[in-house]
């Protein structure tokens, strides 16, 4: 039964992969083509990446999260400050961290199934609720992890350098936060595809009201669907926090756009109801890719950036709108 | 007389479903033609293609010996085609001069409003119909008739040719309806066309020049009304000669009671009282807005009651969910599939096993596809709904085996008690006897049926009793014997 069915998307995903990989690798060879730079994508990629998975899950819901990044952020600063100032182990340091993520999602939630605030205006408000937050935490400046002299040797100083190195770490030479972020694919992507819940997430995000007719708790499936979100974007919080060795409130403010992007390229149905995070995880090395392929070449200025994944995004929309007009028409043809 | 419309070959398919297979429709000037045939004979979809709502797949439309390659909704108003919709599109919340003013006023491109001007068109609008109602009076508060009545002087505003009303007579009652045909007949005389839709066997020989008959998404008969009979209409409406053992129920044994409900209320109804018993099939029938949807939401969880109690087997019961009243033993199958039946791009699969999730997972949520795909290839077996494959998008079916897929979830839960709001509405001829059917040998289960319809027709068919609902309030019972169309139509006032 499983072989029948290969999902037309993820072939369409493979294949702009394997070109992409391609050109990049004939054109600029060696520059491209190192282990070096290979490592250097897989721990960029895992953090927008994580996030990209959190606002994949809340669009399937039927919704969007505009609050990953700035979960992220506050997730980091939390953790930071619990580990720096209060002096907490990295253990109960991360998994506050988490804890908090996961609220700020049922927040998310509340406001989307409880109150019916459209998820665009809600994850929107408290993306600036979470910034603010973050500011107050860390009074508007950067929270640090770097041992200072005084702390050298201390068991502080051992701690802090034991959890900015894992950033670092690799197995097999693969980076092991790349390695976290497979984890999390693998693990979203089953809860999607083979629980109770992760059925009525795509069935609520199809309809929501005849979900309700059905006896489906919509409030129940849409709160856990954001809770997830918060939980994977506190996890690229961490991760940030132990590569920068640092944490800001308003840090990577652009991958919110880059993960709505990757959603979409990644298949999942902005209007609810369809998608998988394995399309999302080739999405995500498909526009690193090409993100660091574009970094080759000198002479295409950083300033271009926002306007070629701003062209993606909606040439990517106008695609789907083809291809799924193409579908309708073949269905109505049976 | 020439025609004031004339289509020809129109066809129309949404996904899988041919809603129209080539119709043609020709009505003369100044009659009052009559369309008419059952519930999803496709008569909304040919008006919709009248009027440019939607584009046809293929076919021709000529008003007033003009051609239109495409139909546009303005183009249509322009030709002076004015639809006359069940809602009747007007603004509750504004009074009765803006909402007679307002086209008007806009279509001059007016930018300044003139309050003057406004009582002068919303005058001249009402005096071509001689109808009498406050003109500063908000929409709302006004009676249904009374706000048809603004619609059709809107219209003849717009200067109609050719006014079409849908199901003009749903909500009105007896006297309203002898007033719209005054009016109908008024309209007449000043030389407007009148198409005029509708199922309902008397009100067509009463008001019609002549009849076309759909089924099924073409149209089988057009011919003057004086050359129709009652027999001849419902044959070519059902395609089915009826026959008097048809009607004529089997026996069931009628066991205790399972719904006792005692002084019931909620936001649409009040102080409803009845017993329900195990292998009855309870008829709940009423005109739109008699509160019987709403009866039908508060016994099933989805509608919070404010007053009275229900009992199931006798322990008295109270839902806050949709998902706690199936639990408990009572599933509904809601009114309108489209939109809360159905996850129409989702699989027959998951819309089937939607309410099964519980307990065909693990307690840890797992669950196992393959226990899924026969659970929901059993019901399709079981329910007979026509599918290549049941992995398809629920759809790509046809109207019927949509219904019927609905079912299959209700009944999936195995209740105690089915409530079902309009079960054959836009259903073809031949779903619509299995699902009747379906419903007696479940009632011969034991199962305890709330049929909820203004189907006369299905009422008297399938169901043992039939509650009256007027106004939120149960006004009349009729049993088993009194079951008939007249006292269905007198009982409905």
């Amino acid at each position: 039964m499983k072989g029948k069915k290969i999902d037309g998307n993820m072939i369409r995903l493979l294949i702009i992969f394997a070109v992409v990989f391609l050109i990049a690798s004939i054109t600029k060879g060696s520059g491209f083509l190192n282990v070096g730079n290979m490592q250097t994508m897989a721990k960029t990629l895992t953090e927008y990446g994580l996030m990209a998975i959190g606002c994949g899950v809340a669009m399937i819901s039927g919704g969007i999260d505009l609050s990953t990044v700035y979960i992220a952020n506050l997730c980091a600063i939390i953790g930071g400050k619990l580990m720096v100032d209060s002096g907490w182990g990295i253990l109960p340091a991360i998994l506050v961290s988490l804890l908090i993520g996961i609220c700020c999602g049922a927040l998310n939630g509340f406001l989307i199934s409880k109150l019916n605030i459209p998820a665009m205006l809600a994850t929107l408000g408290s993306y600036q609720l979470f910034m603010g937050i973050a500011i107050v935490i860390s009074k508007g400046s950067t929270v640090s992890l770097q041992v200072g002299a005084a702390d050298r040797g201390t068991p502080k100083g051992d701690m802090l350098n034991a959890f900015n190195g894992f950033a670092s770490l690799t197995v097999l030479g693969i980076p092991v936060p790349f390695l976290v972020f497979i984890l999390m694919v693998i693990i979203v992507s089953l809860i999607l595809s083979i629980t109770k819940f992760g059925k009525r997430v795509h069935l609520v995000g199809t309809n929501a009201n005849a979900s309700r007719f059905a006896g489906i708790s919509n409030v129940s499936v849409i709160i856990r669907a954001y809770m997830l979100s918060g939980l994977v974007s506190a996890i690229a919080g961490l991760i940030s926090l132990s590569r920068l060795r640092s944490a800001k409130a308003d840090f990577g403010s652009s991958y919110t756009m880059q993960t709505i992007l990757i959603s979409v390229l990644g298949g999942i149905n902005p209007n609810g109801g369809f998608g998988n995070i394995p399309g999302v995880f080739i999405a995500v090395l498909i526009l690193q890719m090409l993100s660091s392929y574009l970094n080759l070449f000198p002479n295409v200025s950083n300033y271009y950036r926002d306007m070629i994944w701003g062209i993606a995004l909606i040439g990517v929309l106008i695609l789907n709108f083809y291809i799924d007009q193409r579908r309708t028409r073949k269905l109505a043809q049976q | 007389m020439e025609n004031i419309l004339s289509v020809k070959q129109i066809k129309k398919s949404f996904g899988g479903v041919h809603a129209l297979k080539g119709v043609d429709l020709t009505i003369k000037k100044g009659e009052t033609h009559c369309l008419a045939g059952e519930n999803g004979c496709g008569k909304s979809t040919i008006i919709k293609v009248i009027s440019g709502f939607y584009k046809p797949d293929g076919g021709t439309i000529e008003i007033d010996g003009k051609n239109y390659p495409v139909m546009t909704p303005a183009e249509a108003i322009k030709a002076g085609v004015q639809v006359i919709y069940q809602d009747f599109s007007i603004f509750p919340n504004l009074t009765v001069i803006e909402n007679l003013a307002f086209n008007q006023v806009l279509a001059n491109k007016k930018k300044l409003v003139n309050r003057k001007e406004f009582r002068r068109i919303a005058e001249e609008a009402v005096s071509k119909i001689n109808f009498d109602v406050d003109l500063d009076a908000l929409v709302e508060t006004l009676p249904v008739a009374d706000k048809q009545l603004i619609a059709i002087s809107r219209a003849l505003l717009d200067n109609a040719k050719l006014i079409i009303m849908d199901e003009p007579t749903t909500a009105l009652t007896k006297k309203e309806v002898s007033r719209l045909f005054e009016i109908i007949d008024q309209l007449k005389k000043n030389g407007v066309t009148i198409l005029f839709v509708s199922h309902k066997l008397d009100e067509v020989f009463e008001i019609s020049d002549s009849i076309t008959i759909m089924r099924s998404g073409e149209n089988v008969i057009s011919c003057p009304t004086s050359e129709m009979t009652e027999e001849k209409f419902t044959y070519y409406m059902t395609g089915r000669h009826f026959d008097a053992n048809d009607t004529e129920k089997t026996q069931r044994t009628i066991g205790k009671p399972v719904l006792e409900v005692n002084g019931f209320s909620a936001p649409g109804f009040e102080d409803i009282n009845f017993t329900l018993h195990a292998g009855e099939i309870l008829g709940v029938t009423g005109q739109l807005g008699s509160g019987r949807t709403e009866l039908s939401l508060a016994l099933s969880g989805l509608l919070k009651p404010t007053g009275g109690s229900m009992r199931l087997e006798g322990k008295e019961v109270s839902f806050s969910s949709a998902s706690k009243a199936q639990k408990a033993g009572i599933s509904l199958v809601p009114e309108d599939r489209l939109t809360e039946g159905l996850f129409l791009p989702q699989s027959i699969v998951d819309n089937i096993t939607v309410t099964r999730l519980d307990d065909l997972g693990t307690a840890a949520g797992y669950v196992n596809h393959e226990k899924v795909l026969n659970e929901s290839a059993s019901w399709v077996k079981e329910i007979g709904v026509a599918t290549k494959d049941h992995t398809f998008p629920v759809s790509t079916l046809s109207g019927g085996n949509q219904q019927k897929v609905v079912l299959a979830r209700a009944l999936a839960t195995h209740p105690k008690v089915l409530i079902l709001n309009g079960p054959t509405v836009g259903v073809d001829i031949g779903a619509k006897y299995d699902i009747h059917n379906l419903l007696k040998q479940l009632a011969s289960e034991g199962v305890a049926i709330i049929v909820v319809s203004d189907d006369t027709a299905e009422v008297i068919a399938t169901c043992d009793r039939a509650l009256i609902m007027q106004n939120g309030r149960i006004t009349g019972e009729l049993g088993k014997e009194e079951l008939t169309a007249q006292n269905l139509a007198a009982a409905a006032g």
